[in-house]
């Protein structure tokens, strides 16, 4: 099955609540496989149709902090449309599962992959994973409103899978029972019910200069322990599924002078080249950035410090300053005599073929230039 | 003023559990005028209670029974919507009895 196939799939077994979505490429066909579930009958989620992204964002945040297990679903323009939302999604502490299906904003206008979308809302609170593949997508989506609804956590978790690349190509995909999902993801108990008469609530209350820096402060906490969670949800998840996943995945680093460090899809392809490059001899390997939310800066630097070079590939672009991976990247091997290289690649859904990935390792080899971003396949 | 609470110390959120906070007295911006009833024209619509912008009007189960000068604003809208014109604005000064009652007594709840 398909990416956006096998989330809905996730959905329908973990049988959220409230799932307030608008379609949009390329994450439609999750939706629409989750709307053929609904309207068959196999889940008794709550759907709504609402006619507009903000839309989407707001019901949900009213349905989670309700307390009703709630998911969304969505991509490029439509996540711009909501990132004002999930910003106070994230301050009200609304646990919501978003799917993303990583589309190029607007413009020019676009429909395929770039992470653009997802590096709009990388401040706004919201946890950031990256799937690499359909079962990535899948196996995260069930971990994912465990995480969110951890107490000293309660953000807004978003599961990004590359747009076309992951969404729309068909793989075999490993379901786990419905019941092990039910038992795995439990039942969504709310701190504080926005419906609960008996013990009357403010949510979301006006919060003057004494009090916004704390409020503020309160998510960098949730944040950090949302790392925690992370580690110990992909544990429980391992017992149940035989797949562990981590905030980054080391490949083929323990002995590797070289490597590259990257988000979603790609890093698919920068195993393969790994596996060829090493046939030939090369010490070459990669790190798979799989939450780039919170960033796992201590992992990175400890599995990084050892290498000699280390090219940092982005799918999204900071006019004016470095690319966000790079940054965090750089930010975490600070001081550590380890030369990082910037590259951008593949905006707009430009493919990165596996020449052009050996072709980074080889500039590697010839020395990293600290001071430029290099831009793949791009004509000047 | 209590101390201010650190990060560590606010619900999640800000969220804010009424009954485990004051509740601040919002009457300040009152000027000149307050409401007062004459009880014995009410008829108990309680349009006045479902106008009242802030918590102002006091009810006892279904009968309404005055204000809560606390947090009445004088905003007028109370004495704005009652159509039998037992409200009315009266000067800050002006001796009320409890809950800004005129004299006379009430009709009470019709369907009691």
């Amino acid at each position: 099955m398909t990416g956006a196939e096998a989330v809905a799939h996730a959905m329908r077994q973990i049988q959220p609540d409230v799932v307030p979505v608008y379609p949009i490429t390329p994450q439609t066909p999750i939706v629409e496989t989750f709307a053929g579930f609904v309207s068959d009958g196999r889940v008794a989620t709550e759907m709504i149709d609402v006619e507009s992204e903000h839309s989407a964002m707001s019901a949900a945040v009213g349905a989670a902090l309700a307390g009703a297990r709630t998911m969304t679903a969505t991509s490029s323009q439509g996540l711009a449309l909501m990132v004002e939302v999930v910003y106070l999604a994230a301050a009200l502490r609304a646990p919501i599962v978003i799917a993303v299906g990583n589309r190029a904003l607007s413009g020019p206008i676009n429909i395929h992959c770039d992470h653009s979308d997802s590096m709009l809302a990388r401040d706004s609170g919201a946890v950031q994973l990256f799937a690499q593949n359909a079962q990535e997508a899948y196996d995260l989506t069930v971990m994912a409103p465990r995480i969110a609804e951890r107490r000293d956590v309660l953000l807004p978790v978003m599961i990004c899978q590359d747009g076309f690349t992951v969404t729309h190509a068909a793989e075999p995909v490993v379901l786990l029972d419905d019941g092990a999902v039910r038992d795995f993801v439990g039942d969504y108990e709310v701190p504080y019910p926005l419906l609960d008469v008996r013990r009357v609530t403010t949510h979301g209350p006006f919060a003057m200069p004494e009090y916004y820096f704390e409020l503020k402060h309160q998510q960098v906490e949730a944040m950090a322990a949302a790392l925690d969670a992370l580690a110990d949800v992909a544990r429980e998840f391992a017992r149940i599924s035989g797949r562990e996943y981590r905030a980054v995945e080391p490949y083929a680093l323990e002995d590797a002078e070289r490597a590259v460090v990257l988000l979603g899809s790609t890093a698919g392809t920068a195993k393969d080249v790994v596996d060829d490059l090493r046939r030939d001899g090369e010490r070459v390997g990669v790190l798979e950035v799989r939450a780039f939310r919170p960033f796992p800066e201590e992992s990175v630097r400890a599995l990084l410090s050892r290498l000699a070079a280390v090219a940092v590939l982005d799918r999204a672009v900071s006019p004016g300053a470095r690319p966000p991976l790079y940054a965090e990247t750089a930010t975490a091997l600070h001081g550590l005599p380890v030369a990082v290289q910037s590259y951008v690649y593949g905006l707009g859904g430009r493919d990165l073929y596996p020449a052009s990935l050996r072709e980074v390792f080889a500039e590697l080899t010839a020395g990293a230039s600290g001071s430029e971003t290099r831009y793949l396949g791009l004509r000047r | 003023m209590p101390p201010l609470k650190g990060a560590s110390e606010l619900a999640a959120g800000g969220v804010v559990v009424r009954d485990e906070v004051s509740q601040p007295r919002t009457a300040g911006w009152r000027t000149g005028t307050k409401p007062a009833v004459d009880l014995s024209r009410c008829v108990n619509c309680l349009l006045c209670w479902v106008y009242c912008p802030d918590s102002a009007v006091v009810i006892e189960g279904t009968t309404f029974v005055g204000f809560d000068y606390a947090f009445c604003k004088g905003c007028e809208i109370c004495a704005e919507m009652c159509a039998p014109g037992a409200i009315t604005m009266v000067d800050e000064a002006t001796a009320v009895s409890e809950h800004g009652r005129l004299g006379g007594e009430g009709v009470g709840d019709p369907r009691s």
